[in-house]
């Protein structure tokens, strides 16, 4: 609810999916190679040229109708939506109109500790437009760069079921995560692999919903989020100020902060649907929908609960981790070998390792990092074999190298030193050269322990263990 | 003694094969007679001479050094302009497509290439292959050889009168309404429109996607059965080209129709039908039931709406199918224009002959919100009506006879500007092709102006052989194709 106003959002979100080839041609389907180089006739719409179905996208798509909870129209067709615009060379774009691959489905998603289920209406396969290039340098001209055209697409259209710029990012992150668990979708926002139209719009409670605006051109989730947030607050004050909203397409302007009108509903094109007769009705057998569910993985929003529930991580840790695929995976075998507490394991992922491939871009798979030995590292920190300190000295080398993890407390002289007459002749030498600093404990300072403690390290060049040090130094200064 | 160009297909392959010929002179026979003809029949668009006797000598080399060639090796094709040839212009004769140079070619086109066949040129048709009489084409009207200040028919008119005028020995059209069927009745050859799904669609430019079928065009049965065996076939570029097995059309071909029962519906004998035409068709099927045949009367009750179901069906198509020509990468562009629109605003109208626009402006309006049911969807109800009606029809017969054309041709200019007239021409085709049945026209004799009239035999889906041996029957014991005098 903002000022008195309840927000309804619905999203329609368009994915590229990851197939070799494009959807109803031969051509390469991969991003940033040269202008109009993977271009047949086909995609460039020559005259003559007929589309074929490459049905590894119907598999692509049916496995995203799953992970969505979806029904699966073992029948449909295929339709023509047209349009004149200089990237789509048919001028028309086939898609599928009235009945979609998947449909009636839900996805359940985590905001704010609390589970959400957004309704999915439908998901339906269509093709990607070319792109056209605007420079100074091209004299007056626009330039058109074909190489998207027939590139796969599924659109996921959601039920209007999200109140919230919070909710809608939750269901896009978790739209995201799911498509990269299924590996269908490269999930490269930067290059709109994943980009959605935005339905917002407000009403206050008790009252029927409101006009909705669409807003298009949202490139990024944060944008959503920004999107959504300036749209209701627009709406919220034409209403606050006695106007009425206008069913109409607007377009995001992310830089500036605003959106824009496109087209009001007077204006909406008439696509003039109808089925495309140069492709058959699509028909799948049941054996070839269940083979997919089966290939289906565990997916993040379930991994999350798993993880909170069985591992008793918080839902914050558990969602980071779950979300990408690669440390989920990581984590997954580190709990699979059933050694040492979750906890143990996930303050590595989530801090040194993530730390590192955040600084360096490096993924999960460039680092040397796996669940062998991040175990073992694991297990001479609990068996107090290293310190926490020694612990970060060997991840640090492990990251990048190949190396036995026993062997480098051995080469970096990390194992923690337990003998007590070798603690105690240190701890003696450490209060003795620090004698304001016992005076400091002695007269209420506690913090001066840590000093302490911390100075004896030190002296030990890290070797000491420290719970044994901390032990022999509290008692020295009881007996002071 | 008959000239080259004036010889059947058929006996020519044996000519050639024999070495009593060869391709180069069978090649010169017929670029001859194009030179000698053309300009009072107007059948070709482009010609392919150069490359035509390059292909023929090729031809002979490979027959002196004894290599096994297929039938239609050595023989002279000519090719409907709207089936795209890499490197040879391909223009639908339209000003849109005037100086297109497609980049590939279409699947016909290589069986055709592989199967060495020598391609003369490429034929005129109604634009975009829009129209049943060849006026329409941007470039000229094509003339009948039977008589010149006659149309063709069309769309496929230069494909027929090609064949007729002997300016190819055979030659490729493409039939959505009745286009192959109609112009080769009107010329008085033979034309063959397979089922749909028979013949890849790669590569001919569409009109109407789910009618639009490519098939040959000949001076006899045989002729015609010897170019599909080529053409015919699974094709994975065409999702809508059907998975079968053809057996060789020509070699199995026989004259024997002894206990074939033959439909001859009363809807297709009706008012509208000239008397001169019903009398040669109901001829024609009493000889072929003195050879054997069964005759029995059917009735296929919505024939009558077929014709509006098909202009409908087809022009919603078309005005998706047509829409990609739009100035932006190939084609006609045209020169002054200030915004996006107004270049597509102007490249269209100024691209576009009258016929094709009223049928992009037709379907156009039948696809529209709002209208969508009341008109197409209506006429894919019809369509599924029409079709079951063929199905239950052949449950009980084999062939079904009937005219391919009302009338015989009528003069150029008579009909251009009533269009309803024009489609009426259509009556008796259209229904083949809403049902994706193959047929066949056959000549079955003349009016009293001695312009030729045609039988129509439509068969069951793939039925392609049964159809072909009972035209051959008719036409072993008919005056078949008569060279007219040019």
């Amino acid at each position: 609810m903002i000022k008195g106003y309840e927000v309804v959002i619905g999203l329609e979100t368009h994915a590229e999916l990851n197939t070799d080839s494009k959807i109803y041609c031969d051509c390469k389907n991969q991003f940033g190679l040269e202008v109009n180089s993977q271009v047949c006739p086909i995609c460039m719409g020559m005259p003559g040229a007929l589309p074929t179905l490459n049905e590894n996208v119907v598999d692509y798509a049916i496995k995203m109708g799953h992970a969505l909870n979806c029904n699966i129209n073992r029948v449909c067709k295929q339709d023509r939506k047209n349009y004149f615009y200089p990237d789509l060379p048919k001028a028309y774009q086939i898609s599928q109109a009235e009945v979609p691959l998947c449909e009636n489905g839900y996805l359940d998603v985590m905001v704010d500790e609390e589970e959400r289920r957004i309704g999915i209406t439908r998901i339906h396969i269509e093709e990607d437009a070319g792109k056209l290039l605007h420079s100074d340098k091209f004299d007056g001209c626009s330039l058109v760069d074909l190489n998207r055209c027939g590139v796969p697409l599924i659109e996921i259209v959601s039920e209007p079921d999200m109140r919230s710029s919070a909710e809608a990012k939750a269901y896009l992150e978790t739209l995201k995560s799911i498509l990269q668990y299924l590996d269908i979708c490269d999930c490269k926002m930067q290059e709109g692999s994943i980009r959605c139209d935005v339905n917002v719009s407000v009403h206050k409670p008790g009252e029927p919903m409101g006009t909705r605006s669409e807003m298009k051109n949202v490139n990024s989730f944060s944008a959503a989020v920004r999107g959504i947030d300036y749209e209701v607050n627009r709406q919220i004050e034409i209403l606050e100020n006695g106007g009425t909203i206008e069913q109409e397409t607007r377009r995001w302007d992310d830089v500036k902060g605003v959106s824009v009108s496109m087209r009001s509903k007077e204006d909406a094109q008439d696509y003039r649907y109808f089925p495309e007769p140069d492709l058959l009705t699509i028909v799948v057998d049941q054996e070839r929908v269940d083979k997919l569910k089966s290939e289906i993985p565990e997916l993040p929003n379930a991994k999350i609960l798993r993880y909170v529930k069985d591992w008793k991580l918080p839902q914050k840790e558990a969602t980071f981790i779950a979300e990408s695929v690669e440390l989920a995976a990581l984590f997954d075998s580190c709990l699979a070998k059933n050694k040492y507490p979750a906890k143990s394991y996930s303050v590595w992922i989530l801090g040194d390792l993530v730390k590192y491939m955040n600084e360096t871009g490096k993924k999960l798979s460039d680092t040397k990092i796996n669940a062998d030995n991040l175990t073992e590292l694991v297990g001479l920190i609990e068996s107090k074999t290293i310190s926490n300190a020694g612990g970060k000295k060997i991840f640090a080398v492990i990251l990048e190298e190949d190396k036995n993890v026993k062997k480098l407390v051995d080469d970096l002289g990390l194992a923690q030193v337990s003998d007590t007459a070798f603690l105690e002749k240190i701890a003696d030498e450490v209060l003795a050269a620090n004698e304001k600093s016992v005076a400091d404990f002695k007269n209420g300072k506690t913090n001066a322990l840590g000093f302490l403690v911390g100075q004896c390290m030190k002296a030990s060049k890290g070797k000491a263990n420290p719970g044994m040090m901390k032990e022999i130094i509290s008692k020295k200064l009881d007996n002071i | 003694m008959l000239e080259l160009f004036e010889r059947n297909a058929c006996e020519l392959s044996d000519m050639l094969k024999n070495k009593e010929i060869s391709s180069v002179e069978l090649t010169q026979s017929v670029f001859s007679r194009i030179k000698a003809v053309d300009d009072k029949v107007n059948s070709y668009v482009t010609l392919n001479e150069e490359e035509a006797l390059k292909e023929a000598q090729e031809i002979d080399r490979k027959r002196i050094k004894g290599e096994q060639l297929s039938d239609i090796a050595g023989i002279p094709i000519g090719i409907k302009d709207n089936i795209s040839t890499k490197g040879l212009k391909t223009t639908c004769s339209s000003k849109m497509l005037n100086n297109y140079v497609p980049p590939f070619n279409a699947t016909v086109i290589n069986k055709l290439n592989d199967a060495r066949a020598v391609i003369t040129g490429k034929l005129n048709m109604d634009e975009f292959a829009m129209g049943s009489s060849t006026e329409t084409s941007y470039f000229k009207p094509t003339c009948n050889p039977h008589a010149l200040d006659r149309i063709p028919g069309g769309s496929s008119g230069g494909s027929a009168a090609a064949v007729a005028a002997c300016e190819a020995v055979v030659s490729l059209g493409s039939d959505t309404g009745g286009s192959i069927r109609q112009p080769a009745s009107y010329c008085g050859v033979v034309g063959l429109k397979p089922t749909y799904g028979a013949v890849s669609r790669f590569g001919l430019v569409a009109f109407a996607s789910s009618l639009d079928q490519i098939g040959p065009i000949g001076k006899c049965v045989k002729d015609v059965a010897m170019v599909q065996s080529v053409i015919n076939g699974h094709d994975k570029m065409d999702a809508t080209s059907a998975y079968k097995d053809y057996s060789d059309l020509a070699a199995n071909l026989t004259a024997d129709v002894k206990g074939l029962k033959i439909g001859v519906p009363k809807e297709y004998f009706g008012e509208g039908i000239d008397n001169e035409v019903k009398t040669s068709v109901l001829n024609a099927v009493k000889e072929l039931e003195k050879q054997g045949a069964v005759i029995k009367d059917i009735s296929l009750p919505s024939t009558d709406y077929a014709l509006s179901a098909y202009y409908i069906i087809s022009s919603a198509e078309a005005s998706s199918n047509l829409a990609r020509f739009d100035g932006v990468r190939y084609g006609y562009r045209t020169e002054n224009y200030d915004s996006l629109i107004d270049m597509y605003e102007k490249t269209r109208s100024e691209g576009f002959g009258d016929e094709v626009k009223r049928r992009i402006m037709l379907g156009t309006f039948v696809l529209s919100s709002g209208f969508y049911d009341a008109y197409y969807g209506k006429a894919k109800l019809l369509q599924k009506r029409i079709s079951e009606e063929f199905n239950g029809a052949f449950s009980d017969i084999d062939v079904i006879a009937a005219p391919t054309v009302p009338t015989t041709a009528f003069k150029i200019g008579e009909n251009i500007n009533d269009p309803l007239k024009m489609y009426a021409t259509d009556i008796c085709t259209v229904t083949v092709n809403i049902a994706g049945l193959p047929a066949i026209s056959v000549p079955c004799g003349t009016d009293s102006n001695k312009l030729p009239i045609g039988l129509q035999l439509i068969g069951n889906k793939f039925s392609e052989q049964k159809l072909l041996n009972t035209a051959y029957a008719y036409e072993s014991i008919s005056d078949g194709f008569i060279i007219p005098k040019l």
